[in-house]
């Protein structure tokens, strides 16, 4: 008896030693897979941020030189005979002749440019912009007719490019031959070379030409197409995801509704773009490259988004709280504005910025619907004709001028900066909510 | 309360803006032929009081669809175009209303091909480049069969080019520059072959399948619409050879340099007066009823083929056009504004 409790005992004793000997047997390789695992996914977070970091500081690099530009000192004599006008008056200002008195100009400063050839050679040097330049000039200062005057204009890009390249002096490089590589030299040994901030990135729309190129027209324009993007898909999303969740009934028909909104969130963009060109351009008769026409496009893409992300967040909310809200007396409506809807509104939000983040990089539907133009003037309503930033990027990179390599990179840069702000407004919102 | 009233207010506007006539002048048409005319669309909107044009890129044959929708405000005025108007598309024009049609002949656009210039400047023919890159080629023993492409390196086509490789980057078949090539290039090297060219008259489909077929089997790679990336690529690789438009190559000439094709170098000169084979001519057409509604669309004319624009040292060639040469562009100056219809 004795013994047999005995031997019961060590067994049981035996059995948890060997439990504790297995534990502590598979502990070291338990641990190990578990640093195996740590690491694994350590590495991958430390990978993805090399990658982005490479990304972004290549772009940052290349997109250096567009933030700064060369101007040319020229000496321009306001002469009444080479404008061929008689008094200062804003009339006579406005069209005369600004090209022969910038031109003669020139040429008097440097009386060894004589051939065609040279001629030619030596005023591709200086931004076409530089006749408006002394006209603008002119305009603003009428008391200098007649006299000659120092005006500061832009150099053109091939000697921007060459500049910035820091090709060694009075060699040619880039476009820049070696004779012009001698006159780039001597205005720069006349202290008549400047480099200086390019504000005009920022307050320009876009050009041909790069020196003059800017991203104003396409920033006004991606701010008006994400507004009315907002302003439609939000309330329409938020209201039809709160309908499905809280009012409607549940049927057939509210699941072929579901499928369907699952299945449009998985369209191709140009899809919703050929319908923007069918429908609200030839049907409804709205003008072609608009803000209004785009950011319609573009809501139609994100509401799909929007409704996904406030449904399944509108669904999180326990039910307790609507209970509770119901159980004193609250309306449904009232359960659901003053009780879930703030309750979800911080998932809805991350919804709504993921969905506007996809609209704001979207240019194929844009292409139907005429927005990938080359537009000058910057809009100022959502029917003006307009372009977005990263339509601008692709047109930009697709220009065979080589400067408008820096101008790509910057734009780039822009829209980051963009989707950033956005990104911090709606995390800021989504804070306020929370609390 | 404050949404719903931007929401007004942006009806309200785009009402307003569709009651009011157009007073800007609308382009639409091909992505090669855009560098050129949104040029003259910024000088013409600096230079007059009228607003500078609109000009979209939607390729040739998008632009054709647009422009021949019909006539109004709500249509574009002008078409760009790298290939002719195809007599198919004109009867949709005519069809749909748009009646007369001015057909303006702008200038040539060169197809380069291209490589670093750490390597050396290769001469290659346009029948060479057939061999190098179509996808089925004449049997070698002179039979009149047609075998997978066996070509790996050049030299094996003609003991003179160099010892490398066969690599060409090049644009998709989406591309009109794509288009131009297997035209221009690869059909012309096909024709040398007495018995395909026989074929052309015989079987046309067969034909066409043979001349502008490219490999597929990494050979020629296609390295996207946007020729700038080419340049790069080709730029980091001395061995490869791209193919793009003479615009590029006008810019990049301190990198790169283009293959002689037949004998000739791919200069302004040699696409100017024709003796470089790869250069296809590109156009604009012009809505004859829209010319005299829509404000600026004569002065626009009149300005695309000024002397200082269309003409030898015009700022056109600046860019890379190939111009006309004088003769021709008075002629179709005269044409232009005189707004003559086009017949096909």
């Amino acid at each position: 008896m004795n013994n047999t409790i005995k031997s019961g005992q060590s067994d049981k004793a035996e059995e948890t030693f060997s439990v504790t000997e297995a534990v502590k047997a598979s502990l070291k390789r338990r641990h190990r897979k578990e640093l195996g695992f740590r690491a694994a996914g350590f590495s991958a977070v430390c990978f993805g941020f090399v990658l982005v970091f490479l990304l972004l500081s290549d772009i940052t690099y290349k997109a250096i030189p567009a933030f700064h530009q060369h101007w040319i000192k020229v000496d321009v004599t306001f002469d009444k005979a080479w404008l061929g006008v008689e008094d200062a008056t804003s009339t006579s200002l406005a069209t005369a002749n600004y090209r022969k008195a910038l031109r003669s100009s020139l040429y008097a400063a440097f009386p060894e440019v004589k051939t065609r050839k040279q001629k030619k050679r030596f005023t591709k040097m200086y931004s076409t912009n530089a006749e408006f330049t002394i006209k603008d000039f002119l305009i603003e200062n009428p008391d200098k007719l007649g006299l000659k005057q120092a005006v500061w204009v832009r150099a053109d890009d091939d000697v921007d490019t060459y500049l910035k390249d820091g090709v060694e002096p009075g060699k040619a490089g880039g476009r820049i031959d070696a004779m012009q590589a001698v006159w780039v030299q001597t205005l720069q040994q006349q202290s008549r070379i400047e480099k200086r901030f390019n504000f005009s990135f920022f307050t320009s729309g876009d050009s041909r030409e790069p020196e003059l190129a800017g991203v104003k027209g396409a920033f006004t324009g991606t701010i008006l197409t994400m507004l009315v993007t907002l302003i439609l898909s939000f309330p329409l999303g938020v209201a039809a995801a709160l309908y499905l969740e809280e009012f409607a009934p549940k049927n057939r028909w509210t699941d072929i509704i579901e499928v369907n909104i699952n299945n449009l969130a998985a369209v191709p963009s140009i899809i919703f773009g050929l319908l923007g060109l069918a429908v609200i351009i030839n049907l409804f008769g709205l003008p072609r490259s608009a803000p209004l026409v785009g950011g319609i496009v573009l809501s139609l893409m994100t509401l799909p988004t929007i409704i996904i992300a406030s449904r399944a967040s509108i669904k999180a909310v326990p039910p307790s709280i609507r209970e509770a809200a119901l159980g004193i007396g609250a309306s449904k409506m009232q359960t659901a504005f003053g009780h879930v809807l703030p309750m979800a509104m911080p998932g809805i939000l991350t919804g709504t910025i993921i969905g506007m983040a996809q609209a704001l990089g979207e240019t194929a539907p844009l292409l139907m619907i005429g927005m990938v133009a080359f537009i000058v003037d910057v809009p100022s309503t959502v029917t003006d004709a307009s372009t977005v930033l990263p339509v601008q990027i692709y047109l930009w990179a697709d220009s065979p001028e080589r400067a408008f390599l820096a101008k790509t990179s910057a734009a780039i840069l822009v829209l980051l900066s963009f989707l950033l702000v956005m990104n911090v407004s709606a995390a800021i919102l989504r804070r306020k909510f929370e609390k | 309360m404050k949404k719903l009233t931007l929401a007004i207010s942006l009806l309200a506007t785009s009402t307003a803006a569709l009651s009011a006539g157009r007073d800007t002048i609308n382009v639409v048409g091909s992505s090669t032929v855009y560098p050129f005319s949104t040029v003259v669309a910024e000088r013409f909107g600096k230079s007059t009081s009228f607003k500078t044009p609109k000009i979209e890129s939607t390729g040739t044959g998008g632009g054709m669809k647009l422009f021949c929708a019909g006539v109004g405000i709500d249509t574009p005025d002008m078409s760009n175009a790298s290939r002719r108007m195809k007599k198919s598309e004109l009867e949709m024009c005519i069809k749909n209303g748009v009646s007369a049609v001015t057909e303006v002949l702008l200038g040539y656009d060169g197809i380069v091909i291209a490589n670093s210039k750490k390597s050396k400047q290769v001469v290659v023919s346009r029948k060479e480049l057939f061999l190098a890159l179509a996808k089925e080629i004449p049997a070698l023993d002179g039979s009149e069969k047609l075998v997978a492409n066996p070509y790996k390196t050049w030299n094996e086509i003609n003991p003179s080019l160099p010892a490398t490789k066969i690599e060409v980057l090049g644009p998709p078949p989406t591309s009109g520059t794509r288009d131009a090539f297997a035209e221009l290039v690869l059909e012309g090297g096909c024709k040398k072959f007495p018995w395909i060219k026989a074929m052309k008259k015989t079987n046309k489909k067969k034909y066409k399948n043979i001349c502008h077929a490219v490999r597929e089997d990494h050979v020629y790679i296609e390295a996207g619409e946007n020729d700038n990336l080419i340049v790069q690529k080709l730029t980091a690789n001395p061995n490869a050879f791209g193919v793009f438009g003479f615009s590029f190559l006008d810019q990049n000439s301190d990198t790169l340099q283009g293959s002689k094709v037949d004998g000739v170098a791919p200069t302004f000169e040699g696409i100017s007066d024709g003796s470089y084979p790869v250069s296809r001519p590109l156009y604009f057409y012009v809505k004859k009823a829209h010319a005299n509604n829509i404000p600026g669309i004569l002065e626009f004319l009149k300005e695309f083929t000024s002397e200082a624009a269309m003409g030898e040292e015009g700022y056109l060639t600046d860019k890379g056009l190939i111009p006309l040469g004088e003769e021709r562009l008075n002629k179709v100056r005269k044409s232009v504004l005189s707004l003559t219809e086009l017949k096909l």
